[in-house]
């Protein structure tokens, strides 16, 4: 097995410095909020995500969690993703994340739509890892729908 | 060397029991083959065992030369396949000592043993003339441990639902013992069952169950010990244990998936009423109602597993030749090993007791704050298999304040070259992550 490929400099990066952890409360108290609390049953991993929102744009995305490397890596990198994204262009992210993840290693990524999220393409070629790396993107998903926006179509995780 | 003369009377080196452990290897064809590049080296045993040549041959040949139902049929075929399916649970009842081959019950695994036993509590306690050892509501208690598997935790958790009654647990010490203190308290009249585990999943703890034992006869309990990682490790004696039930799984001894045992008193099975109905656990069927076969066909409904529960017979020869004394010190000293080399791993934490002492081959660790799947994976990558997750047994990395371990687990083919393999590998993992 490559295990570079796995854990690529980029993911080792994002989970030892993650950017925007922490849950945070609004700025803005016209805000709406949605929050979602996701854990993966089979390691226990756990990631709460919580996004405010103003109806049209992702204003913060915050989260908090425990977990492997790559559940929390992949969780930074929604958070720079996607914060401050209008939802029609987070939704096209979005799926566009799970796309490569559920290609079994056969998707080529779009460094322009995924940014560091490129960096996962190697974890879709381990079936027993994918759940990690789209925990935090499910629970952002729940928690934008419960703040009012929809972000992506169903999608089979 | 100075040799030490043991005086005599005194257990002599020679009187522990051993075997060739590489010519045990050679009966397991799953040991030659590569992962990722390199030698296999299993270490997740307690999650489930390799199989012997001998074992897989048996369970081939029933299929190829003496395919029948059981308990029903005429005819010759048939007949071998009775013979064989019963000579399994007569080998299973001999290996665990128990007084009647009637004491032995087939089920799927280890977590329908329990489920079974809690079931006939739930149909008892539906039943006013059922005995009221089985009957249980309001009032009652069920007692389970901090250290159980799921398996021991969620199916009492349900039948308290059911019923009313209250489900309550021995606490887990900070080394990974079960914390007895409370006992008195914890075990009263109003205890009806006390399900417990005898030797860990993921501590790798070995519960002394004589004070509880006592205990239970005293306040006139009943008493099941979940034995799926202790029967097959080490001798087994349900007389000796004084419990009223034990449960174990086919597939950590050396035996195929599918097939599991619950042994109970012969009386006691006899005063249970039936959780399954259907085909062979009848004595006689009315379209208005029915009556039940003695145990174990009272139990054992439909078509049961056959040619498993045949290789479980060949499986249990197989440790049998081997000597369970011997495979019980063979672990010992692998324990002892891998307890001394993982202590030279810069900030690995071991979960449960580090003396190889009242525990078993079973070792749970944190390595810093490396995330056990990051861990596993990176073994992996060397070929090294180790469990990682929670085990299923939640609350005890709850206990301990962590979202998950990482497992290594031996058996009587796993060597101290495949701790050493294990230790490598970590520092690999340190590497990664540092």
């Amino acid at each position: 097995m490559q295990l570079d490929q796995l854990y690529q400099e980029i993911i080792l990066d994002h989970y030892k410095h993650p950017h925007g952890r922490g849950l945070r409360d609004a700025t803005d108290p016209a805000a709406r909020f949605g929050e979602a609390h996701h854990v993966n049953p089979t390691c226990g991993d756990e990631i709460t995500v919580r996004v405010a929102t103003d109806g049209k744009v992702f204003t913060d995305i915050s989260y908090d969690g425990m977990g492997c490397s790559i559940s929390q890596a992949s969780a930074s990198v929604l958070h720079e993703l996607l914060r401050g994204r209008a939802a029609d262009d987070a939704a096209t992210v979005h799926e566009a994340f799970v796309e490569l993840m559920s290609g079994r290693g056969q998707v080529t990524p779009d460094e322009d739509v995924l940014g560091d999220g490129v960096a996962f393409a190697g974890v879709a070629r381990y079936p027993a890892r994918v759940k990690c790396a789209l925990l935090s993107w499910m629970a952002f998903k729940d928690a934008a729908a419960r703040a009012g926006v929809g972000v992506s179509p169903e999608v089979k995780a | 060397m100075t040799s030490i003369a043991i005086p005599s009377g005194m257990p002599q080196y020679d009187d522990v029991p051993r075997f060739d452990v590489a010519r045990v290897r050679a009966d397991f064809p799953i040991l030659d083959r590569e992962v990722n590049g390199h030698p296999l080296v299993y270490l997740d045993s307690a999650n489930t065992s390799h199989k012997p040549r001998q074992v897989l041959d048996v369970l081939a040949e029933h299929y190829a030369m003496h395919n029948a139902n059981v308990s029903r049929s005429v005819h010759t075929l048939g007949t071998e396949a009775t013979e064989a399916y019963e000579g399994a649970r007569a080998k299973i009842a001999a290996f665990i000592n128990a007084p009647s081959v009637d004491e032995v019950v087939f089920t799927k695994n280890s977590t329908e043993a329990i489920n079974l036993v809690a079931y006939a509590f739930s149909n008892a306690s539906l039943r006013p003339d059922a005995d009221p050892r089985f009957r249980i509501g309001p009032g009652d208690e069920i007692v389970i441990s901090e250290m159980e598997h799921h398996s021991n935790i969620v199916p009492w958790q349900l039948l308290a639902e059911r019923t009313g009654a209250t489900l309550r647990w021995f606490p887990v010490t900070d080394h990974g013992r079960l914390d007895e203190s409370g006992l008195d308290d914890l075990v009263t009249e109003r205890t009806k069952i006390v399900s417990l585990v005898h030797m860990s999943n993921i501590l790798g703890t070995v519960n002394a169950t004589a004070r509880i034992t006592q205990r239970v006869r005293e306040v006139g309990a009943l008493l099941l010990l979940d034995c799926s990682q202790s029967v097959p490790h080490m001798p087994m004696d349900v007389v000796d244990y004084d419990a009223d039930f034990i449960v174990f799984t086919g597939h950590k001894m050396c035996g195929p998936t599918g097939i599991g045992v619950l042994w109970g008193r012969g009386e006691l099975l006899a005063a249970m009423p039936p959780v399954l109905g259907g085909g062979s656990m009848i004595e006689t069927v009315s379209m208005a109602r029915s009556t039940f076969a003695a145990p174990p066909a009272r139990f054992e409904a439909g078509t049961p597993p056959i040619a498993e529960a045949v290789a479980l017979g060949a499986a249990v020869d197989y440790l049998t030749g081997i000597g369970m004394r011997a495979i019980q010190w063979h672990e010992k000293e692998l324990t002892a090993y891998a307890l001394d080399a993982l202590a030279t791993v810069p900030g690995l934490r071991i979960f449960g007791p580090n003396v190889p002492v009242g525990r078993g081959g079973t070792i749970s660790f944190a390595l810093g704050d490396v995330h056990p799947h990051d861990v596993g994976q990176v073994l992996d990558s060397l070929g090294v298999q180790v469990r990682v997750g929670h085990h299923c047994a939640k609350p005890v990395c709850t206990r301990f304040g962590v979202p998950a371990m990482t497992r290594a687990s031996f058996y009587l083919y796993t060597t101290t070259e495949e701790i050493d393999a294990l230790v490598a590998g970590l520092e690999q993992v340190r590497k990664v992550f540092d």
